[in-house]
């Protein structure tokens, strides 16, 4: 490459940088200066209302509606196990850990949690009422299927 | 030997020919305060968190898993230090711990925990030392601090009130039944619960046998 190529390359690189993160990327800064510190958000507070909340889609993982700050989930002990182990929940009157996490890769029972389903907070997550960060458009099979209902019987 | 005790006891017997009796009295008043005094300041020390983490086996292992709960660091500002949960307050029992813990001496002299690998190893037995204390002693030291008579459970989570109601204001179970690894990281429970069964849970051997 001559030396105007690389000139003009690095320009073009620069300015469609700048324009790029104008126009087309939302970060957390919000349009902060670099050279200021953002304020940053409140941390949302957890949900802890210890009400089960409706399952967005069947297969969905349900949602932890308390608290596990601190819960200790690794090779040596899984807190959750604590209340929601089959044993557990005469006790802690917890839902029991699904029968399907006792099932292994073959599909053979094991007596207590298969170390592939051990780690709940892969797939089981507390909530915060924190607003989205984007807009979220999703709409539950329920009402769509009301929506097909709906518009044969000709009310849409 | 025995003609020692026999002169001593003879000394201590009688009278004193060149000390008034004030001054004995006065003497031994005051050597009475400073010993005491220097007896009790010496045990305040060796009960305070700078002296625990003094030694490398507690602040690099306990102590680290300390700071990130809620006994460290929380929205109050108020918190526990080692003697606070580990060593009882009040005087007798205090000195009773106290002479307990002069094992510890000899695990430091030998190393006992003195390694990463050798505490890990440790840590179930050093855990249950401290399960069984506070289930004998019905949680005192939680109780120093956590009072049942002013715990407000209308102002706890109805999971956290149900359960408090259910078995703690039955006396049912105790603070430590439930709380396990409040303040520092869990030894390996599989191996906990199989010892469980063997040792003195009274009322989990008679949960079993009722089953």
């Amino acid at each position: 490459m001559t030396k105007p190529h690389i000139i003009a390359a690095t320009l073009v690189i620069a300015f469609s940088g700048s324009v790029f993160a104008q126009e087309h990327v939302a970060t957390l800064r919000a349009g902060t200066p670099l050279g200021e510190l953002a304020d940053p958000p409140q941390i949302a507070k957890r949900v802890n209302s210890d009400l089960r909340q409706v399952r967005n889609y069947p297969e969905q993982p349900p949602l932890i509606p308390h608290k596990i700050d601190g819960y200790q989930i690794d090779i040596n002990a899984n807190k959750c196990l604590q209340c929601h182990s089959r044993t557990a929940i005469e006790v802690s009157q917890a839902p029991m850990v699904s029968i399907t996490h006792f099932m292994n890769r073959d599909n053979q029972f094991l007596t207590s949690v298969t170390p592939r389903r051990y780690f709940c907070t892969q797939c089981h997550v507390p909530q915060s009422d924190a607003p989205d960060l984007v807009e979220n458009t999703f709409v539950d099979v329920d009402s769509v299927l009301d929506y097909i209902a709906g518009s044969k019987s000709g009310d849409h | 030997m025995r003609q020692f005790i026999q002169r001593t006891w003879a000394a201590i017997r009688r009278p004193s020919v060149h000390y008034s009796l004030g001054f004995l009295t006065m003497g031994g008043f005051i050597m009475g305060i400073i010993f005491w005094g220097g007896f009790n300041t010496a045990l305040e020390v060796t009960n305070t968190e700078a002296f625990c983490t003094g030694c490398h086996e507690m602040r690099d292992n306990v102590y680290e898993e300390l700071k990130p709960t809620i006994h460290y660091s929380n929205r109050s500002g108020v918190r526990a230090t080692c003697p606070d949960c580990h060593v009882p307050h009040e005087w007798t029992s205090k000195v009773a711990r106290k002479m307990q813990a002069s094992k510890e001496v000899w695990g430091k002299l030998f190393g006992t925990i003195n390694t990463r690998e050798k505490f890990l190893a440790h840590r179930l037995s050093l855990a249950q030392n401290e399960w069984t204390r506070l289930e004998a002693n019905n949680s005192l030291e939680c109780r120093n601090c956590h009072s049942q008579e002013s715990m407000d459970i209308t102002r706890q989570s109805t999971r956290a009130a149900d359960a408090h109601e259910r078995f703690l204001f039955t006396g049912e179970k105790t603070c430590i039944n439930c709380h396990k690894g409040i303040a520092h990281q869990l030894p390996d429970m599989g191996q906990a619960s199989v010892m469980i069964e063997h040792s003195s849970d009274q009322s989990l051997v008679e949960y079993l046998k009722a089953k």
